[in-house]
């Protein structure tokens, strides 16, 4: 007595609560369900189920939330056994960020506030409110943020690509010599050469937007935004972006609006955790498993946003740092805390942290995240 | 260079042949990889299905060693059909992929031509644009030799461009190199693709593409397949390996060991003339399973043979 046998209209009904699950289900893929479900013949739970998961689904993301729609539209039944990789770590779904206008506190500035090139990246006091504002923006903060999209292009430092480019010098390019002696009816003419290309190393941002990093997080992201946007000739994928708190988020696909408004807002609602605890070591190791350890992290340079302000274990964080440091490149850190006269990193995630970072740098205002960008770039060390 | 062409494997056997067409159902498609000595479960087995019925990729995800990639080559060998493989990097393009003029050789001709005094122009010209000289990359090769398997193994290593180029061409299944013409596929190829998630491929291909991720499999098939795999290794030893590789996989470890670990480690186990696993000769041998010297540490400092007896008790 299974539902599907209403047709296609049951069907598509299905994939439009996929849809509103915020699976990405559009027109072509259902089309491809159906007609994988006309191949399959008389319709069995399993056959919708598996045929469903196959040609909806484009990512290990959206495999759960397939498997709770499916079970909500086609009921609770068991179905086919796929045991999932490995279950996620038990992490209370904090609330949701609410993208919502608040009005702004007028004075009551910080301590912080008044500390001169600190001004510029410090989020206002009506950031103070639970549900913090993405959407309205003051003049004072859009033209900050002019400023950060002039002043930024976050390349990573230059690395031999395997990929070979015509040059001036280098060894004989025997494809293009001959083409270019056909062209001249086989004369042989003037040797041409190649020699290897160079590119930026990917650069990836790991920014902290727990709590205690809340003054800062606006900014930051203001930062990975521009830094995610580089120059015209940039090509796009050369940064990535994840966000860390009590869950690890992947923000880089949000970021792809070219105006910063629109991308803060669609990170304020693919993240879950902002202002929630910091469990530092283990989203490092969840950013290891799944991405570092694949390649991401490969070569590349990492910068981690964070105050180190660590709830979980400081010794696993410890480990992970380690691990991060023999798989990239160069590990940069941006404490914006380091600026305050008298920091000592006495943090028990920081202190874990240090003996795998390769640079430690400041990221309280405009002009130290310029000089973070220059750190990214190797021009100079901290 | 990145492509080869190899024939069907060896164990495709008889079975293969005889049953060489399209499959009816999925679960005809199970068996007929079980033939060639692939394990698959429900959800693979329909999407191999589906992708000789609609004649989509299948785009495989899921950690190292689960067997995205022997995929293809059971699929080659269940079908009696070669298997193509594409190997992508970095800075892979088409000439790499799709097809490349044989300039030296043109250029012979030519020479040659010229010394013989060949006056016909036109013809010369022709000439040097012929099949003869052209030579064909494995993704042509895929299109021209029907049926066969194309894997396309690591597609997340190539760059974005590539992926533009591949959408391309497998949702028309032809090519067109401009001397020659436009080369369709009547039968289109079987294609597997492989990424390992260094890089989010594009949602344009993936849209194309049959989505299937690969878990590591349960108790029962594991030891399916590693018996299947070395049917010479004692039922006892594959056993308890097994157990052994599941115990280790739900602890947290950097890299955990894939179904290719646990083929490993049995081999390793019976080539020492091994018929039965104790602790101790489990540490000695974890080099096979475990290569991270934390996992290697932390493995030590698990109770193996308490996994063990667990696991005899339950036999």
């Amino acid at each position: 007595m299974t539902a599907v046998d209403g047709g296609a209209a049951v069907l598509v009904g299905f994939a439009r609560a996929l849809r509103a699950a915020g699976l990405d289900a559009g027109p072509d893929r259902v089309q491809t369900f159906l007609r994988a479900l006309d191949v399959l013949g008389p319709r069995r739970r399993t056959d919708v189920y598996w045929a469903g998961r196959l040609t909806l689904c484009g990512g290990q993301d959206d495999l759960d939330r397939y498997d709770r729609v499916f079970a909500g539209y086609f009921g609770p039944r068991a179905w086919p056994e796929g045991p999932r990789a490995r279950p996620l770590p038990p992490a209370p779904p904090p609330p949701r960020l609410v993208v919502r206008p608040t009005d702004r506190v007028p004075g009551g500035a910080r301590e912080e506030d008044r500390r001169p090139g600190a001004a510029a990246a410090l989020a206002s006091p009506a950031e103070v409110l639970r549900h913090r504002d993405v959407a309205a923006l003051t003049a004072a903060e859009r033209d900050q943020v002019r400023r950060l999209l002039a002043a930024f292009s976050l390349r990573g430092e230059p690395r031999r690509s395997a990929r070979l480019r015509p040059a001036r010098r280098g060894v004989v390019d025997p494809r293009r010599t001959v083409r270019d002696w056909l062209r001249r009816g086989g004369e042989p003419a003037r040797l041409r050469r190649r020699a290897r290309a160079e590119r930026p190393r990917r650069v990836v941002l790991l920014v902290d937007v727990s709590g205690s990093m809340a003054a800062y997080a606006d900014a930051l992201l203001r930062f990975a935004h521009a830094a995610a946007h580089r120059g015209p000739a940039g090509s796009r994928s050369a940064t990535e972006v994840f966000t860390v708190g009590t869950r690890l988020t992947r923000v880089t696909a949000a970021l792809e609006h070219r105006d910063p408004d629109a991308a803060l807002a669609a990170v304020a609602a693919a993240v879950p955790d902002w202002r929630g605890g910091t469990r530092l070591g283990e989203m490092l190791r969840a950013f290891l498993d799944r991405w570092g350890q694949r390649g991401m992290a490969r070569g590349a340079v990492v910068v981690v946003l964070s105050d180190g302000w660590e709830r979980g274990d400081p010794a696993l964080l410890a480990a992970q740092m380690r691990r991060l440091h023999r798989l990239a490149h160069r590990v940069v850190w941006a404490n914006p805390r380091k600026a305050r006269p008298g920091y000592a990193p006495l943090a028990a995630g920081m202190a874990a942290a240090l003996p795998s970072v390769d640079a430690f740098v400041e990221g309280h205002s405009l002009a130290a995240l310029e000089h973070l960008a220059a750190v990214v770039r190797g021009a100079e060390d901290a | 260079m990145s492509g080869t062409a190899t024939g069907p494997t060896g164990e495709a056997g008889d079975g293969a042949r005889r049953a060489a067409g399209p499959p009816d159902s999925p679960d005809e498609v199970r068996r007929r990889l079980e033939n060639v000595g692939y394990l698959v479960d429900e959800g693979l087995a329909t999407a191999c299905f589906l992708a000789l019925r609609l004649h989509r990729p299948v785009f495989c995800e899921g950690d190292a060693g689960v067997g995205k990639t022997s995929l293809a080559g059971a699929l080659a060998g269940m079908l009696g059909a070669p298997l193509i493989r594409l190997q992508c990097y970095e800075g892979i393009d088409a000439s790499q992929a799709l097809y490349d003029w044989d300039f030296p050789r043109q250029l012979l001709h030519l020479r040659a031509a010229e010394a013989a005094g060949v006056t016909d122009v036109e013809g010369l010209e022709a000439e040097l644009y012929d099949r003869r000289f052209l030579v064909e990359r494995p993704l042509l090769q895929a299109l021209r030799i029907q049926p066969s398997v194309l894997l396309v193994d690591e597609v997340d290593r190539a760059d974005d461009e590539f992926e533009a180029f591949l959408l391309e061409l497998l949702s028309e299944y032809s090519v067109t190199v401009p001397e020659l013409g436009t080369l369709r596929a009547t039968t289109p190829p079987v294609v597997v693709l492989t990424s390992n998630r260094t890089r989010e491929v594009h949602d344009a291909l993936k849209r194309r593409c049959l989505y299937h991720w690969f878990d590591h499999p349960g108790f029962a098939r594991e030891l399916a397949i590693v018996r299947s795999r070395l049917p010479a290794v004692s039922a006892r030893l594959a056993e308890q390996v097994t157990a052994l590789v599941q115990a280790l996989r739900s602890e947290e470890l950097v890299k955990p060991p894939g179904v290719a670990e646990t083929i490993d480690w049995a081999e390793a186990l019976d080539a020492l003339g091994a018929t039965e696993l104790d602790a101790e000769l489990a540490v000695s041998t974890l080099g096979s399973v475990l290569k991270y010297r934390e996992d290697t540490e932390r493995a030590r400092s698990m109770d193996l043979s308490a996994v063990l007896a667990l696991r005899a008790a339950g036999a």
